[in-house]
């Protein structure tokens, strides 16, 4: 299994390296399309994960609707998005300072605990996940609340959408 | 085998490119672009967490679609927001924006 952590690699770099791209391009037509090759990279890691419904659900939802909905955002916006100005504010320089103290700290925190160095248990191949996955959504005893509680908010969402984008004549 | 820490670091890192968006843009949308990359950053760190702790357990996963329908209905009401304040102010630049009424 050599090939594993090549591909681990290469993916890791090119979604870091695209998501480096949507905080950094003037252009934010061009950082909505590098948001959608991140948004594949974390994708290509849920089937790494054998995570197979979320890597779909990724594709689906991430992809299939946020990222557009972004753009639609974006054009409807035109005039913001070819500002000739910085993209960033002034205060760049102590966001880069804090996040980089940030990510110090969270890599430092991962190597202090022992667990962080496990590697992949085998799955019991008797178990299919989606299945799984499937069953513990629809049963009262497993996540049935959540499930119904995440339905109900995205209608709220929905409606509020609607209606904070309503135009009032 | 690939370790749990190099998932943990590679999610630590994808969470700190989203939080440097978020604190360093000025369009509202890039911001909420921002705000993606870090919910990624923790739907990659829940996986993990599931695929390499406990397995037998579906939490995990459930845990990330939550996350997935909060970060679809977060985004949908952002965009209706800053479609609005655009129509009203015409800009959607953050640092304009720091007057709940006017």
């Amino acid at each position: 299994m050599t090939a594993m952590p090549i591909l681990f690699t290469l993916v890791a770099a090119l979604t870091l390296g695209a998501a480096l791209l949507v905080v950094t391009t003037r252009n934010l037509v061009h950082a909505a399309l590098w948001l959608v090759l991140a948004l594949f990279g974390v994708a290509v890691f849920f089937v790494l994960l054998s995570a197979g419904f979320l890597a779909v659900a990724q594709v689906v939802i991430y992809i299939g609707a946020i990222a557009v909905l972004m753009i639609f955002a974006i054009m409807l916006t035109r005039r913001i998005a070819r500002d000739a100005g910085p993209q960033v504010n002034p205060n760049w320089g102590w966001a880069l300072l804090i996040t980089a103290l940030f990510f110090g700290g969270l890599v430092w925190m991962v190597f202090q605990w022992p667990g962080a160095l496990a590697t992949q248990p085998e799955l019991n191949p008797a178990l299919d996940t989606v299945q799984e996955l499937g069953k513990a959504l629809v049963s009262p005893g497993a996540y049935l609340i959540p499930f119904e509680v995440a339905s109900v908010l995205l209608l709220a969402a929905l409606i509020g959408a609607i209606m904070i984008a309503w135009e009032r004549k | 085998m690939i370790p749990l820490s190099w998932y943990l670091v590679f999610s630590a890192a994808l969470f700190s490119i989203g939080l440097f968006g978020v604190l360093s843009r000025k369009n509202a949308i890039a911001i909420l672009m921002g705000v993606e990359l870090m919910l990624n950053a923790v739907n990659i760190n829940l996986v993990s967490f599931w695929r390499y702790r406990t397995p037998e357990l579906i939490a995990g996963q459930v845990f990330a679609i939550i996350v997935f329908a909060v970060a679809a209905a977060e985004v949908a009401v952002g965009l209706a927001l800053i479609i609005s304040i655009y129509r009203r102010r015409n800009t959607i630049v953050a640092d304009d924006i720091d007057m709940l009424k006017f």
